[in-house]
């Protein structure tokens, strides 16, 4: 959710057609899913839906073609309301080959509709999907409505006029298919088509092919005369704020942010980086940002990465590093090294499941601790969360403004989902950005002498660059004298440094802790941080609107925590936190506010489902009346169970998206 | 190097207040003293200079030079210099490293920075030992090092630092060593040259190390075992007083070097080569030159300019940039966009 819905909206033109849909697209790695999938958001947008998206694609670059391991999806939940999350279970799942079938379909909601390509469905995809017998004639698929027929041999006639050989003909399957859903959702396809024309401009076959078959698509959902489940349904535009709008995943609103940030700081950015799943997109962002002030670097490795953006830091720009949990570890030595220098620089953490390489491209929020903790010494470093990719625009913001305010790094927590699911975003007037220039130290601070460390009322230490006449001084990792300094290791010394380096920190001001949703007392506090914000969302006005005294909190700042959150927490019988973790804030906040919270957790490398999160809620009120959400089942077929075989560890080719 | 006006200086102003903290006797304070010596010769200044370094005896370098002075991560230095001249293209950077420092834990990010060719000095402190942690063998030591580490001898065989520079791609690659009055000449070629200049100074440690470089370093018989090179000039070492003069041939047959006496000085006569610092071959074959057999080739072995790395960066960020809105506002609203109207109309 990020499109800025008004409150008391016009009433719809009173069609029968539901508030909200879930489309799931699953086909084979190499069907152009995501493609399609990010092709149809971008359809949703312009038509005026609020939506939020899910791809959900394996580590594997190029999986062996038809098997359950290589099973791509996307999933989009739209609709006429506001949308907090991708949606619990697909109303709607496309199916290109029957491994995308087996490895999807029990997510789909019990009289969900199949659309499967028959073209697809032969014995030996039959095979690698395990099927023992088609599902689509052997009845398993009883409780949804199937539609299947051959898509792959429609696409073939539709394309045949253009001179493709079979395998390029069959690459356009994923058209035909789009052409359906936008018939299937009355959508306009002329932005489809430009799209591809600019796509395909130096290619006018193909681009000409592809259109061809998303107008076959959409033709044979106008024309088949199809008395089965196939109806046309029309989601009206979300009634929102005026202003203009566009579609943005989290690594692109963390890159805009980042730019923003830099700028308001009137400050040159540097970003050092090391190719690492899935915090490369930020890389890829940034790269074509150039003439904004960014200067790119891809590194060596990790090390080298941050190492060089100290070091930009260290000259006067504002260095910038980027990665997932494993190349954050690496950094850990180098993130000491501005602790102690006290150099302003953003980390940012797109966390994916671990530990180790873990799972690359799955969603986690487990680096918490290593955020806060992680580092050899007392090594404090403010750490900040993303709650959704356009909350991750200001939290980057927030980064800058923090790391040269107080001269020092800064880590920044965003996740898998919030880096590659898309929102749309009212995009905000630059204008409306509160400055914060930086000033250097450009002449002596102690009448004829150069303090380096003599720190501000915020405890901050002036920014010095190599390059300003008189003002030469040291700086390194060994412990530094008060002021000077100068090489000193003396008890007193270093007491007074590790002290004034948490003082500095914790002194940061922080925005006070409001309420997402709800009161700002009552029975049960929902606190969450990062990605969890749609879910917990939707499960708190879920079980508010059946009269529940549930309040959501979502925490952005999570070292140093928001002054306030104790006492307001304390207006709350009992405080449950879900986290895609093994209960890691949890303990922070048990520790700092000697709080009783309840940990929820879930690692299956699956954000929450609102069922999961409605049933959670729901215990905390037995006996009160209009509770029914104890009955709600969580559907546990969101993550493909291991006897699907969606990884049976029989993987021999195919990169590893390290 | 970069381009600079000329700062009048002298020795006394690269001295910083802080007490010198290597042990007595240490090639270190030779090395010091070369480079204080030096940056006043290039008409350094001292607030654009930046002495960066990584862990080690070596990289405590910086805090006695008053300069700009960055004291990093152990074998990181490359990485930091690489940032710092991204940044700001108009400082002066050195680094200084170690064995250890530069080719044990720090070898990935030495190899990139001679790579991609940022335009900087290299000072590597070669001493063939671990001396900050007291004694243990380093990449450089020689096969059979006794240490704390090895007591019964190192089996590891050394890394020749000048031929891993080569290896890495390095545009200019040198040696001297700290007691060498050559010293200043070899890093004022490498201060001239535009792109990342790789020094190998030879550096003796005298508590874990002593006079390991003494076969060649020491003064007596250092003609016969020392070859200074010159671009331009002959390969020739040696004395008339002891072995005669001597200089270096091409052996075709074998593509390497031999050893040959030259008469009455005809040094053209006995087939000696002509040092040519351009010539990357040749670079090869003298920094491979087993010393016992040959001679330790010392001063500017290779130097060949390419393109420096912060300046392509810079030239595709200015290719990037011109003609181009570059605001704010244009960025964020970049890509495909749709406005909602105010009353609540939806048009794409």
């Amino acid at each position: 959710m990020a499109t800025q819905v008004v409150e008391n909206p016009a009433s719809s033109n009173g069609t029968a057609a539901p508030d909200a849909v879930v489309v799931r697209f699953a086909g084979d790695s190499g069907d152009g899913m995501q493609l399609t999938g990010g092709q149809f958001t971008l359809s949703s947008a312009l038509t005026g839906n609020d939506f939020a998206t899910f791809p959900d694609f394996p580590a594997e670059i190029r999986a062996p073609q038809g098997t359950l391991f290589g099973v791509s999806a996307f999933q989009i939940n739209f609709g006429s309301r506001e949308i907090n999350t991708a949606g619990d279970a697909p109303d709607v799942l496309v199916a290109m080959n029957p491994a995308a079938l087996k490895v999807n379909v029990q997510a789909l909601k019990p009289g969900g509709l199949i659309i499967a390509d028959t073209g697809e469905f032969t014995q030996r995809n039959l095979d690698k999907a395990k099927y023992a017998t088609s599902p689509i004639d052997d009845g398993s698929l009883a409780k949804w409505d199937v539609l299947a027929f051959d898509i792959s041999a429609l696409t073939v006639e539709a394309v045949k006029g253009f001179g493709l050989g079979t395998k390029d003909a069959l690459r356009c399957k994923n058209m035909w298919t789009l052409g359906l859903a936008l018939w299937m959702f009355d959508r306009d396809r002329q932005p489809l088509i430009d799209w591809l024309n600019a796509k395909f401009k130096s290619k006018p076959d193909l681009a000409a092919a592809n259109i061809a078959a998303l107008n076959a698509g959409h033709a044979y959902g106008e024309t088949a005369e199809l008395s089965g489940p196939l109806k046309r349904l029309h989601i009206d535009p979300v009634p929102a704020a005026p202003g203009l709008y566009r579609t943005i995943t989290g690594a692109e609103a963390v890159s805009l942010g980042l730019v923003a940030g830099a700028q308001l700081a009137g400050l040159h950015m540097f970003f050092g980086g090391y190719p690492i799943t899935p915090a490369s997109s930020i890389l890829h962002y940034l790269v074509k940002m150039k003439e904004f002030g960014v200067t790119t670097f891809q590194a060596e490795d990790e090390i080298a990465a941050i190492c060089a953006s100290i070091g930009a830091s260290y000259a006067g720009q504002l260095g910038v590093t980027s990665s997932s949990g494993p190349g954050i570890a690496l950094k850990g030595e180098a993130m000491g090294l501005a602790v102690m220098t006290e150099m302003p620089l953003v980390i940012v953490n797109s966390q994916r499941g671990g530990p180790s390489t873990g799972l690359p491209t799955k969603t986690e929020q487990s680096d918490l601790y290593q955020a806060v903790y992680g580092r050899n010494g007392d090594a404090p470093i403010p750490v900040i969360s993303a709650s959704s990719p356009s909350d991750a625009f200001e939290v980057a913001i927030e980064a800058c403004r923090i790391a040269v305010q107080y001269m020092t790094p800064v880590i920044l927590l965003t996740d898998g989902y919030i880096a590659n699911a898309a929102e749309p975003w009212k995009v905000p007037d630059p204008a409306s950005f509160t400055p914060f220039k930086v000033g250097f130290l450009t002449e002596k601070n102690d009448g004829e002498n150069l303090l380096p460390y003599k720190r501000d009322a915020n405890g901050k230490r002036p920014w010095i660059k190599p390059g300003t006449p008189g003002l030469m001084h040291r700086i390194g990792g060994i412990e530094k004298k008060e002021g000077s300094g100068a090489i000193d290791y003396s008890p007193e010394n270093h007491q007074a440094m590790t002290d004034a380096r948490k003082a500095k920190i914790d002194g940061i001001a922080v925005p006070d802790q409001e309420v997402s949703l709800g009161e700002t007392t009552g029975r049960l506090a929902v606190v969450g941080w990062g990605s969890t914000f749609g879910p917990i969302r939707r499960a708190v006005d879920n079980a508010r609107k059946r009269g529940l005294a549930v309040s959501h909190i979502h925490v952005r700042h999570i070292w140093p925590l928001p002054k306030n959150l104790g006492t307001l927490l304390a207006g709350f019988d009992k405080v449950l936190m879900p986290e895609m973790n093994t209960g890691q804030f949890k303990t922070v906040l048990r520790d700092q506010l000697l709080i009783g919270a309840e940990s929820l957790t879930k690692t299956s490398g699956q954000p929450f489902q609102i069922a999961e999160l409605d049933a959670a809620i729901a215990k905390f009120f037995d006996g009160v009346p209009d509770n029914e959400g104890g009955v709600v089942e969580a559907n546990l077929q969101q993550l493909p169970t291991p006897e699907s075989g969606y990884d049976d560890g029989s993987l021999k080719t195919g990169g590893d998206a390290q | 190097m970069n381009d600079m006006t000329p700062i009048t200086t002298t020795l006394k102003d690269w001295e910083t207040d802080q007490e010198v903290r290597w042990c007595p006797g240490c090639g270190d304070y030779a090395i010091l003293k070369a480079v204080q010596r030096t940056l006043p010769q290039l008409g350094a200044d001292p607030a654009n200079t930046v002495f960066v370094s990584g862990i080690g005896c070596s990289s405590r370098f910086p805090y006695y030079i008053e300069s700009y002075g960055f004291h990093t991560i152990h074998g990181r230095a490359p990485a930091f210099a690489t940032g710092i001249k991204l940044a700001n293209p108009a400082l002066d950077v050195w680094l200084v490293t170690g064995d250890g420092d530069g080719l044990s834990i720090g070898g990935n990010h030495l190899m990139h920075v001679l790579r991609r060719n940022v335009n900087l000095q290299i000072m590597l402190f070669n001493n063939e030992i671990y001396g900050l942690t007291k004694g243990q063998f380093s990449p450089t030591s020689r096969i059979d090092t006794r240490s704390p580490s090895t007591p019964l001898g190192s089996v590891d065989r050394p890394a020749n630092p000048c031929a891993f520079a080569l290896g890495a791609g390095a545009r200019f690659v040198a040696r001297g060593f700290d007691v060498s009055k050559n010293l200043p000449d070899v890093l004022k070629a490498a201060h001239a040259h535009q792109g990342a200049a790789f020094i190998e100074i030879f550096q003796n440690c005298v508590v874990y190390n002593k006079d390991v470089f003494d076969a060649f370093a020491q003064p007596k018989g250092a003609d016969d075992r020392q070859l200074w090179l010159e671009h331009g000039a002959p390969m020739l070492f040696g004395s008339e007083k002891t072995g005669g003069i001597k200089g270096l041939k091409l052996d075709p047959e074998n593509l390497s070097l031999t050893v040959v006496d030259v008469a009455d000085g005809d040094w053209q006569a006995a087939g000696v080569l002509v040092h040519n610092a351009k010539n990357r071959m040749l670079a090869h074959l003298l920094v491979e030159m087993p010393f016992g057999p040959f001679p330790m080739a010392l001063g500017v072995i290779y130097d060949d300019p390419a393109p420096t790395y912060e300046a392509a960066v810079a030239d595709e960020i200015a290719r990037a940039t011109a003609g181009k809105d570059t605001s704010l506002a244009r960025l964020l609203a970049k890509g495909q966009t749709w406005t909602v109207e105010a009353d609540g109309g939806h048009p794409a």
